[in-house]
Parts: structure tokens; sequence; C-alpha cells
């Protein structure tokens, strides 16, 4: 239950964005973290962002992730 | 980086791990995401035999005691209550069925992924009364604060939480007080951490001495914190070592934090396993408690025998690995459990036989 996944902010509408999560868009409130915008990469947990990440970090993480997937699969 | 590499990276680790010592050692994942991950990718095959990985206390399903889990079904069965609740709790048993045996029944209850959805049902919905089964840890929590604040500043009347969140540290802290079960270093929970900060494991080393590393949920990840942690072992040291930086910095996540702090004051818990665990909860501030259910809908929470047949608690404390439950596999399955650990996606159990 405490897993978070990374996404990509696509919009945001007052406190809701709608961020992308491989290939899904989700919505997700943005209480938790400041001075986010569409572009960021948030750290995405029932329905929050929960923290804002760097996007090479982001973008390395969704790419392990994708590559475990692989590894899982086999 | 190919698949390949990675596997061989995941190797390379657990390789050095066997040349490093011999000595034994048993480190603790704390967090039942690590559990799965930890299953799945089969990293306890990887380890040398003298590196131990155990199961502890980190799903929030699997703690959630008995008597709350009764509490939830009894509010499922009202006829102007609709329950509203993450997935994982749905088929976790009670001393008499489940919430999706009371759904099944013609019980209101229904999943979401986040509180939020919770509060919009009930604003949508003036005519029941929406209960949120609020269970998890740190990195829930500020989630659930916002909406319990959210429907305080809506004034939304219909609404309120079966409030059962827990806080980590104390739980470690416990279970090295008890002394039943050696702990050579922690595996700390990475999603926690982002809300809580590697600074909130400090306390621990200083009155345990014991090695705590942030972790990831990659492989890699994993594997690297589990070096770290051997590492420390080997040179004899105890700190909080940071592995997962890309989502957790020292101080948290103080606006999380913050929000916690407004709507939720630290209580005494009971965990499934544990008993009662001083300062290991959180419970609605006065101001906030009109959104309480148990006072709004005047449930009590009854005391509720374990089933002896379910060894979930041992589970929980790491004294018993799932295998070794006689009840695992035979007369407890996914499809029929006779404990939380077998059914949530988290618990160790359901780990350890999804992928045995």
């Amino acid at each position: 239950m405490c897993l978070a996944v990374p996404g990509k902010i696509e919009a945001i509408e007052g406190l809701t964005a709608s961020v992308q999560v491989g290939g899904v868009v989700v919505r997700a409130r943005l209480d938790l973290v400041d001075d986010v915008q569409v572009g960021d990469y948030v750290l995405v947990h029932a329905g929050f962002a929960i923290n804002k990440m760097d996007a090479a970090e982001a973008e390395e993480t969704l790419a392990l992730l994708g590559e475990v997937q692989r590894l899982a699969d086999q | 980086m190919p698949t390949s590499e990675l596997a061989a990276q995941v190797a390379d680790i657990a390789g050095q791990l066997s040349k490093q010592t011999t000595r034994p050692m048993r480190f603790m994942e704390v967090c039942g995401t690590h559990s799965m991950a930890v299953a799945r990718y089969r990293l306890r095959q990887l380890l040398p035999d003298n590196v131990r990985l155990i199961s502890g206390p980190g799903c929030p399903v699997c703690v959630t005691p008995a008597s709350e889990i009764d509490a939830a079904i009894a509010l499922a069965k009202r006829p102007d209550v609709t329950v509203v609740t993450f997935g994982d709790m749905m088929r976790v048993p009670g001393s008499d069925g489940s919430l999706a045996l009371a759904r099944a029944a013609g019980g209101q209850v229904q999943v979401v992924y986040s509180p939020m959805q919770a509060l919009e049902l009930a604003v949508r919905r003036p005519d029941r009364h929406v209960v949120f089964i609020a269970v998890g840890f740190e990195t829930t929590a500020p989630g659930v604060a916002c909406a319990v604040q959210e429907a305080h500043r809506q004034q939304v009347d219909n609404f309120s939480i079966l409030c059962s969140h827990k806080l980590i540290p104390p739980a470690m802290a416990a279970l090295l007080e008890s002394g039943e079960v050696a702990i050579d270093g922690f595996l700390c929970p990475g999603h926690v951490s982002t809300i809580i900060g590697t600074t909130a494991y400090e306390p621990l080393v200083r009155r345990f001495a014991i090695p705590c590393v942030v972790a990831g949920f990659e492989p890699l990840d994993i594997m690297r914190a589990l070096a770290a942690l051997v590492a420390q072992v080997v040179s004899g040291q105890a700190r909080v070592e940071n592995a997962y930086e890309r989502a957790v910095q020292p101080e948290g996540n103080q606006k999380a934090q913050q929000l916690i702090s407004r709507v939720f004051e630290v209580t005494a818990a009971e965990w499934r396993g544990l008993g009662v665990i001083a300062a290991s909860g959180l419970r609605l501030r006065e101001e906030f408690s009109h959104f309480d259910a148990l006072k709004r809908l005047d449930i009590e929470l009854r005391p509720v025998p374990e089933n002896p047949a379910c060894h979930c608690g041992e589970v929980l404390r790491g004294v018993m690995e799932p295998h070794e439950c006689p009840a695992f596999g035979r007369a407890c399955t996914p499809e029929h459990p006779l404990g939380p650990c077998m059914v949530s996606s988290e618990g160790s159990c359901a780990a350890a036989y999804k992928y045995r």
C-alpha cells in the first residue's frame, strides 16, 4: 500500500494534476508538494503527489521499472 | 540499461556480499512493498547463505487488529452507511466474514485509490453516511489528513473515517525492545521515508546501535541497500544511510508532516501480532473528532481472540517465516485466507505463496 510511482504532470487544474504514469493518466492532488508545474515529475501515492522528483532521476526510475518488468516476465 | 546488464549488476552485488564475510546476519525489510519485491525478484535466493532477510510488520492491512476489521464490517452492514476502502482491505477476514462478503450480502462497500474519492462520494450522496477506512502508515496519512481537512472546510457532515493509521519507527523500536528476534539492521521503507525523512531513524540508531538503510523498490535498489547494511555490520558501524536519494530527503516532506500534525495526534495503537505500542498510531485531534466514525456512528471496538490456526502475528514480528506456518498453502491460501498476511497485496505470506 505504500507503493508510489513516478509520473509526469500533463495538466494542472486548481489543486489537482493529471499525471501520466506508465502510459496511464491518473488524477493526483498537489496539496503535499510545492512549486510544481506542467512537465514536472512527481511521485504519486493514493491519489496524492508526495514528492517532486528530478526529471532525469524519474526517467531513470521509469526506465528501470520497464527493464525490471521485462526481467520479471522472462 | 539492458535487462541482462541489470540482472548482472544485481548478481554482482550478491556475489560481492558472499566475499565480504561469512558471519551470519539477519536484516529485516520493514515494508510490505519491499517484501513483495524481494519475493517477486527472488532476491533471497541470490543472497549468500549467511545473509538472511526477514519480513517485518510493514503491511498496513496486516497489522490492523481484528477488532478494527470487525468494526469496518459492522459499518458495512448498516443500511445508512457506505464504506469506502482501499482494495487491499476487501478480503481481509474478520471474526465473522469480510468487507467483500458484507458487500455480497447487500452492504454498500466501494473501493477507491484515493481518500479524496471517499469525500467526493459523500458530497455527491448526502443521503448516505460515507466512512473511509483509513489504514496506512506515514505515506498514506497525509492524504487522509487532507481529505479530513477538506471535509471540515466544506462542512461535509456525512463523512467520517475509521482511523487506523500507524507509525513505523515506534514499531521498529518495539521489535528491538522485545528482543524476540535478532536483527542486525533494518532495510527501511522507501516511501514512508519520503514523508518522514531519514532523520526519523536517528533516535533508533542512537538507542539501539542498529544500522538503518533506506531503500527503493527496484531489485538494484534493494541489493545496494543490503550491501550497505552488510558493510556497516562488517565495519562495526551503525548509522542511517539513504540508498533512495531520488525520492527521500533527510528532512522528509515537511508539508505532509505538518498536515498530519494539524489533523491527527499521536496515540498508542494496537498492532496485530505486536500488541499495543505506545505512541505508534494516529487519532483525530479534538477539532476534527466530528469525523471519527466510531464516535459518530456509535461503534464499539470489541476485543477479538486471534484465530489460533493463523500465525500472522509471528510472521509480522519476524519470528516465523511464511513457509514455516503449518497452515501455509494448506488451510490458508489466497482463495481461503486465514489471516491478512495471505490476502493483502503486501502480505509476506501472499508474497511467499505467489512466488513460491
